[in-house]
């Protein structure tokens, strides 16, 4: 039995970002934590100039970083921005400490106030109480969390109002033409950026038939009626792992902090990865035998 | 014999992990002490990992983030966020591992910025990741720092993580429904708490009391029965060595 989609959503990663990301978008990304990041989406932001992206997330392993130092950022909502393995984020610091290549604003979370206010949005509701982060600075830094009372017990609270991100962005191993997207390995706040979105973007590794998603709908983290776009870019997330496709580039990692500690050597950094490759399958082939080194046969585990 | 300061602090943390344990692990140094501890005296211990994963066996090989595919195959349980930070809240969840730039000796930790105003930071940290988190909501907390006297501070900048704030029942006052910091190991010692206090419990072989004050930014409070801390076990080193044979974690510092 087979079934043709309803619709096919399939574009290029490039007209993907032009039609349904304007400048002054709320996008999140990296919502898996340290695998799955969809750096080829941000590296196409970059290529395309966007400007005042207000940035959300739970880390976002050095995404957030490229994007803030390349000047697209105006606002990030977020638990934490750095270099997992390697250390601080310089262009991040850049942008806080010295206001360079632009100020940003910051709306610290942490990751579980993230992922409750995508909860939050997610089913709808104006916010969803805690009992994480009381005596912390955070709340206050925030600026948008509201210090109550359980009506119940009496019990202090903190309400997380609810994050509704205008366009979500996962990566995932495969989805279907129409958006029905699976993804494998922990999926962080993946499920509930997705859901509380008003659009997804999904970046599939390999789109594969409705029958395949049919037959195991247990893995579908979200499904086609919430999707407006499916880019298929396989190695989309390279320096980050992809469960079962290929594995984390540590290396790239380290290399990109040591080249980013000025902002001339971001710069260069920028140019050499991102604004001087055409697209993914360019960087791919930059990359070279580095990148087959990394891949995992499908079917192989891992 | 030549133990690095991560090494002595990764000894020191897996044994903070008690059998049967549900622990949250944290990044880096801890990756590792789950690990050992798991193959020592902690067998049973379940390690949960924020993004998602539960494991009740240790990755075979070094892990450089929790994300790493060596953390997800074999895992018992791979899920999201907000499920871990449930049992984490709901109070299933005995311990916790976390760092930081900044600790005072309540054990309020900063990992958000150096500088008093948060819009205009003098040195940008990260942040909290589920530090936070796991500083409110663990039943017990265990806190590794390098040790300097601009990072043991009388006050922190920002309270990230909350340790017992000003002391005595804080906690209870803010609303926290457990917890605090049981241990703080740094480069140079071994601290506890007691009435939301830090009090120095042991030093490292290669330094003193009188070093460790002189290296930290409070009036430091010792133990009666202050000794020097308990080297790594030749069976310890060997399985610290074995999974990070290039000292990527235990020989590179705490930052």
């Amino acid at each position: 039995m087979s079934r043709a989609s309803n619709t096919d959503k399939r574009l290029s990663l490039a007209e993907a970002v032009s039609r349904f990301v304007p400048d002054g978008t709320s996008v999140a990304l990296g919502c898996a934590l340290e695998p799955a990041i969809p750096f080829a989406f941000a590296h196409e932001l970059i290529r395309q100039r966007r400007r005042d992206l207000d940035l959300i997330g739970p880390i976002s392993d050095i995404a957030f970083d490229q994007l803030i130092g390349a000047g697209c950022v105006r606002s990030v909502t977020a638990a934490w921005i750095g270099n997992v393995s390697a250390g601080l984020a310089h262009a991040y610091r850049r942008a806080m400490e010295q206001g360079i290549p632009r100020r940003i604003e910051v709306r610290d979370h942490s990751n579980f106030t993230i992922a409750q206010a995508l909860l939050a949005g997610a089913l709808g509701a104006p916010y969803i109480p805690t009992r994480s982060l009381l005596g912390s600075d955070i709340p206050r830094a925030n600026g948008t969390f509201v210090a109550s009372t359980s009506p119940f017990d009496g019990s202090p609270l903190l309400l997380i109002p609810a994050i509704t991100p205008d366009v979500t962005v996962i990566a995932v191993q495969q989805a279907d033409s129409d958006g029905n997207a699976q993804l494998l390995g922990p999926w962080g706040v993946s499920q509930e950026a997705a859901l509380a979105a008003k659009a997804v973007i999904v970046l599939a590794e390999e789109v594969v038939s409705r029958d395949v998603i049919g037959a195991d709908p247990n893995r579908t983290i979200v499904p086609a009626l919430k999707v407006i776009a499916v880019v298929e870019e396989p190695g989309a997330c390279h320096p980050s792992p992809l469960q079962g496709r290929y594995g984390r580039d540590h290396e790239f990692f380290h290399d990109y902090h040591r080249a980013t500690r000025t902002a001339e050597g971001f710069d260069a950094w920028i140019t050499e990865w991102v604004t001087g490759v055409r697209d993914r399958r360019d960087y791919l082939r930059k990359l070279g035998p580095r990148w087959q080194q990394l891949r995992i046969p499908v079917g192989g585990g891992g | 014999m030549d133990v690095s300061a991560g090494e002595l602090m990764v000894a020191q943390a897996a044994r903070e992990i008690r059998d049967g344990e549900r622990v949250f692990v944290g990044m880096r140094l801890p990756l590792i002490a789950f690990v050992l501890a798991k193959r020592t005296h902690a067998p049973n211990a379940v390690g949960l990992f924020e993004l998602g994963i539960v494991r009740d066996e240790p990755s075979p090989e070094l892990l450089y983030t929790m994300g790493d595919p060596p953390n997800v195959a074999g895992a018992v349980w791979c899920a999201r966020t907000i499920d871990l930070m449930g049992l984490l809240q709901r109070g299933d969840v005995e311990a916790g591992f976390i760092g930081g730039a900044e600790v005072d000796r309540h054990g309020n930790l900063n990992t958000t910025a150096i500088g008093t105003d948060r819009a205009h930071p003098t040195v940008q940290l990260p942040g909290s990741g589920g530090g936070a988190d796991i500083a409110s909501l663990a039943h017990r907390l265990i806190v590794i720092m390098a040790h300097d006297k601009r990072r043991l501070r009388e006050r922190v900048d920002f309270i990230t993580s909350p340790g017992y704030g000003e002391g005595g029942d804080w906690r209870t006052r803010v609303g926290l429904p457990r917890g605090g910091p049981s241990v703080l190991i740094t480069t140079l010692g071994v601290f506890r708490f007691a009435r939301g206090e830090a009090v120095l419990v042991s030093y490292h072989p290669s330094t003193s009391v009188d070093e460790i004050a002189a290296n930290t930014g409070w009036t430091l409070t010792v133990a009666d029965d202050v000794r020097a801390t308990e080297l790594p076990s030749v069976q310890e080193l060997r399985i610290i060595r074995e999974y990070d044979p290039q000292g990527f974690w235990t020989r590179r510092g705490t930052d």
